[in-house]
């Protein structure tokens, strides 16, 4: 049997993941249960909606600087304006995935370059986060806080949104037509616009639902913490983007794995739980996660290799 | 010593950790802390680690480990702390990240029934304790200290800290608290040193050619050494200008005390608060009624104490107090 090429790009995230529970299970034999497999996922949940959503940018070969002050942004509508007055909140998160669709257009009608864009959006997000909660509080909306702590049979429910979120994502990036076009963008747009098609549109569509996924990611959050401040996922847009690369998505030619995003989200947080069982000190911790990081990269590139020397045969 | 003496040391000792031996030897307490980025913080770790070696050893507790994030994040502490349920601490001492941002995480570990103990970065979930200091009557003092020091008053500087932090809030209300009962002061300028002696030195330089003559500085600790260089650079007569317990500003105390018989004060937080919230810790799994809300005094330093803290502060560090059990059970009973 012929595995394809999308398929071998899988084989590392998944090993590496697979390969580091085994080690945090052996560490912490506790971990190995209901409520232990849910504590050592529940903060990957968010991170790994962070992920698709950077990952969809990245899909039309973009890439967005300012993920972590989104999700923050979204984390304080969430756990204020949501949680008091629901139809103003809608209100304001459909504002905020229109505004990610404008950026889109600005994006591709100017030529900018998209990091340059989103930097900039980065300081707005900030500053408006702080303008909505100058000083951490809020409250989680009832239903975000059921979600997050709900209690499914057998499977818990970080493993099971884990789940759900690749499958919709597969869908929706790998066997739709949207899916097609978005990573046809990202692969080769002049084409796409040759056949037809708006690739404007497409861009637009991305960006939007992206940040739609973005703003999911802040919502699962103010769940997770019950509360939020501005400055509560800074670091998701480093990790969001590490999630990508780790799960076999590469920055440029559409070639994304939506699959590969939600495990790498979830071996990122292993690697800092395991890390900490490891009891290795806070000054070394950074510089080891940034050593797993290389070691699995290593890895996907001698796998590159040897995919493209089977293909030349 | 007599051997008298000596005996009945020992015998306060075995009472002292006597009870405590029988029940919490077997328990583990794990600090989670957010940041060890400066001389406070840094200080803080120390006097754990040296407070809860000596616990460990004596067999009050089975382990007392220390962890700190790697990066100053409210998500990565409430992934540390979860890391913590799975461990198997019974307790968990914190210094937050943020007030608010990880009460999930204590609610889970509450749930599991970890005890769950909060100082200096406190957090508002209910099933934890906090051991808060009271910054508001730190900076009452500081204005009762001058009230008395300068009994005819005068204007006053005031350099604030951190914008929008509560603390900064807490120390101005009280300072301006002190103000309204003593009239006879005026605050006539007010910038923001950020805590930083750097960032102090240039908000004061600005703000001084501004300014009238002024009789006293009040402070929020980590700025006064700065403010006292901007006046000297200005060359403008040395106002009364309240310390923070930073070395630094304790060793140009001393020069200028023992130049021209300068006076001040000098108060802060001891970093030490952690082995506070150990002891408080143990107590509590010891089956010690504490209420969730402890206050906890601060440490200030006059005239007549500055040599010897100054003898106790290491170079670079901050005026420090451990504290022993004992102290822990009073400031438990303290109503």
């Amino acid at each position: 049997m012929k595995l394809s090429s999308g398929t071998v790009r899988l084989i590392i995230p998944a090993a590496s993941l697979v390969l580091l529970l085994a080690a945090v299970f052996y560490m912490q034999p506790r971990a190995m249960s209901y409520t232990g497999l849910n504590l050592l996922f529940n903060l990957a949940v968010p991170i790994a909606l962070a992920t698709i959503a950077q990952m969809l940018i990245m899909s039309v070969n973009d890439l967005d600087l300012s993920m972590g002050t989104f999700v923050s942004f979204c984390a304080c509508v969430t756990a204020t304006f949501l949680q008091t007055s629901p139809v103003l909140g809608i209100l304001i998160l459909l504002g905020a995935i229109a505004a990610y669709a404008v950026i889109g257009v600005v994006i591709h009608i100017r030529d900018l370059p998209s990091i340059v864009v989103t930097l900039g959006m980065s300081f707005v997000w900030g500053g408006l986060a702080v303008l909505i909660l100058p000083s951490p509080g809020g409250n989680a909306p009832v239903w975000a806080r059921w979600v997050m702590t709900a209690k499914p049979p057998l499977v818990p429910v970080a493993i099971v949104a884990s789940i759900l979120i690749a499958a919709v994502t597969h869908y929706i990036v790998m066997r739709s037509s949207f899916g097609v076009l978005m990573r046809g963008v990202g692969g080769n747009d002049r084409s796409v616009e040759r056949a037809g098609w708006s690739v404007i549109g497409i861009r637009a569509a991305t960006y939007a639902l992206a940040g739609f996924f973005a703003i999911l990611a802040g919502i699962a959050l103010v769940g997770l913490t019950t509360s939020a401040d501005a400055n509560i996922a800074l670091r998701y847009t480093l990790l969001s983007i590490a999630g990508v690369i780790l799960g076999g998505g590469q920055f440029v030619g559409g070639k994304v794995s939506p699959i590969g995003a939600v495990i790498g989200a979830l071996t990122l947080t292993l690697a800092g739980s395991f890390l900490s069982f490891m009891r290795i000190s806070p000054d070394w911790q950074i510089g080891a996660q940034g050593a797993i990081l290389i070691v699995v990269l290593a890895l996907r590139l001698a796998l590159n290799r040897l995919e493209k020397r089977e293909k030349s045969q | 010593m007599t051997i008298r003496t000596m005996l009945a040391a020992s015998v306060a000792v075995a009472c002292l950790c006597g009870p405590a031996l029988a029940d919490t030897s077997s328990k583990k307490i794990a600090l989670s802390n957010n940041y060890a980025g400066n001389s406070w913080r840094q200080a803080m770790l120390t006097s754990w680690d040296k407070i809860t070696k000596e616990a460990v050893s004596k067999g009050v507790v089975a382990a007392a480990d220390p962890f700190t994030t790697a990066e100053n994040q409210a998500t990565e502490q409430a992934a540390q702390i979860q890391n913590m349920i799975l461990q198997g601490y019974d307790a968990i001492v914190i210094n937050a990240a943020s007030p608010t941002a990880l009460n999930g995480a204590i609610k889970e570990a509450c749930d599991a029934g970890i005890t769950v103990v909060s100082f200096d970065g406190i957090v508002t979930e209910p099933c934890a304790w906090r051991i808060a200091v009271d910054f508001k009557k730190m900076g009452e003092s500081q204005v009762d200290y001058l009230a008395k020091k300068l009994p005819k008053g005068g204007n006053l500087l005031e350099i604030r800290g951190l914008a929008g932090v509560s603390v900064d809030d807490e120390i101005h209300a009280g300072i301006a608290a002190g103000v309204a009962k003593n009239p006879q002061f005026k605050v006539v300028g007010s910038v923001n040193g950020d805590w930083a002696q750097d960032v102090a030195q240039r908000a004061v330089a600005g703000i001084l050619p501004s300014l009238p003559e002024v009789a006293a500085v009040v402070t929020q600790g980590g700025d006064g050494y700065g403010a006292a260089q901007a006046f000297a650079a200005a060359k403008r007569s040395t106002p009364t200008i309240v310390m923070g317990n930073r070395e630094d500003e304790l060793v140009w105390w001393k020069q200028q005390k023992d130049k021209d018989g300068y006076e001040t004060m000098s108060v802060s937080i001891a970093p030490g608060v952690s082995t506070l919230a150990f002891w408080v810790a143990q107590q509590i799994l010891d089956g010690k009624e504490v209420k969730k809300d402890l206050v906890v005094p601060f440490l200030s330093i006059d005239q007549a104490s500055l040599e010897d803290s100054l003898k106790n502060t290491q170079k670079g560090g901050v005026a420090n107090v451990e504290y022993s059990l004992e102290d822990a059970q009073k400031v438990i009973d303290a109503k």
